[in-house]
């Protein structure tokens, strides 16, 4: 049973369009260790190596310039990280933190592994914080795979999303060489509006 | 037949702004338009990221050392400190606090701010700190100042620090801004006022003596409260 809080939630507020020397500073070159980058596993990592792209469109459909995506997601065998070792020992730090201002699309490139099912019934998928300036709640958003359809289709939280939407939260998988990107743009308003998850 | 399980609190809506407000323009075309999906889930599925204090250098709660070239940050000294605390008035501890900020002349080290008043070169303004394990953070820096940014004819932000907090879970993430008590900006900006007016209040630090050193820095409080755990029965 909920009861009466006893302290109440500090009010969030925008990011602002200045976040960059404070929360991505080596992703934008400041002279300041960046305690994430947009890159959630190095080469070493055990996993089949994709490429997260995409576009944050606002309701113009024009590409957001000052936008940030964070992720959090499990390693290729569906483990998540618990320890700051596990990150040394595995080369998977299972988070990444990826600024959309200094791509010339606008763009937020993320590099990971595909990951695995977290829990048996759950489709693979990577958990998303957005937040930019004009945004005065960060949203939380999910991608899950097209080349997933079957685990998509018994996914549990998939499933509490409308039918006719959720392909919005469904990245394509793009091969080039031996170069795998999956795209993901995110659309804040519109018919094609991304679904966000009140979590 | 039901069991009892941990699931976070919900955001109170009652405490954040709406996600488009008429006035603060940028909201209209990046606020979504429909509802946000509600989703049953447990802690378990909300991963925090995860880090470590490797990631914290030596000066990277001292703002006014951290990027020093050639001298002293100019500005006022101050002592910004508080607690990362749950709605159980629980502390959140070994938590990730980032905080950045424009310099005492209100100028952002930001290509994109093209405001008309002098950079600092001694002056980053950006910082992060990890909880102790009372929640507390602390944070010596430079009292930033006052910009306009053209959201409506003779826009001026308040003087504000930005702060990042992840909390425990993946959900619990807040990103918001910390004010200045009595400063007579606060009436006229749209972002601070988008907050319900109940709720604007959590977002004003309070100057404190106690906190303030002799000869070196004003002292100032301001909490962060997050989302809070509750056991709670639910439907197996």
């Amino acid at each position: 049973m909920s009861h009466t809080p006893d302290l109440k939630q500090t009010p969030s507020q925008t990011v602002g369009p200045y976040f960059a020397y404070g929360l991505s500073p080596e992703q934008y070159l400041y002279d300041f260790k960046s305690a994430f980058t947009p890159v959630a596993a190095s080469d070493r990592a055990e996993g089949e190596h994709i490429r997260l792209i995409g576009q944050v469109l606002d309701g113009a459909g024009h590409p957001v310039n000052d936008a940030l995506i964070e992720i959090v997601q499990a390693d290729a065998h569906g483990r998540y990280v618990e320890t700051a070792e596990d990150i040394e020992r595995t080369g998977f730090a299972g988070a990444a933190r990826c600024g959309t201002g200094t791509d010339a699309e606008n763009r937020f490139i993320i590099e990971t592994v595909k990951p695995g099912a977290a829990a048996p019934g759950d489709a693979p998928r990577i958990d998303v914080i957005l937040t930019m300036r004009g945004l005065l709640n960060h949203l939380f958003t999910r991608i899950y795979f097209d080349d997933e359809a079957a685990a998509n289709a018994a996914d549990p939280v998939l499933q509490q999303v409308p039918a006719e939407r959720r392909h919005t939260l469904i990245a394509r998988r793009e091969v080039s060489g031996a170069r795998v990107s999956y795209r993901f743009d995110i659309r804040m308003q519109g018919d094609e509006e991304t679904v966000f998850l009140d979590l | 037949m039901s069991k009892t399980t941990t699931v976070l609190r919900p955001r109170d809506w009652d405490s954040h702004p709406k996600l488009i407000d008429s006035g603060y323009k940028s909201t209209a075309l990046r606020g979504p338009k429909q509802w946000l999906v509600p989703v049953k889930q447990n802690l378990a599925d909300l991963r925090s990221p995860v880090y470590g204090n490797g990631i914290i250098g030596a000066l990277d709660g001292d703002l006014t050392r951290n990027a020093v070239r050639n001298g002293e940050p100019l500005g006022e000294r101050m002592i910004v400190t508080g607690r990362v605390l749950d709605e159980g008035g629980r502390p959140v501890p070994n938590t990730l606090v980032e905080l950045w900020q424009a310099n005492a002349c209100g100028r952002y080290v930001h290509k994109v701010d093209q405001h008309d008043a002098p950079l600092d070169p001694n002056f980053l303004g950006a910082g992060r700190a990890l909880t102790d394990a009372e929640g507390r953070y602390k944070f010596l820096t430079i009292k930033p100042g006052a910009y306009p940014w053209k959201n409506h004819h003779n826009a001026w932000r308040p003087q504000h620090l930005h702060f990042s907090v992840f909390g425990h879970y993946f959900a619990t993430r807040l990103v918001t801004q910390m004010y200045f008590p009595g400063d007579p900006l606060l009436a006229y900006d749209p972002i601070f006022q988008a907050t319900p007016a109940q709720a604007r209040e959590r977002l004003i630090a309070r100057f404190s003596m106690d906190i303030t050193e002799p000869e070196y820095a004003l002292g100032y409080e301001f909490d962060i409260v997050l989302r809070g755990a509750d056991q709670t029965p639910m439907e197996s």
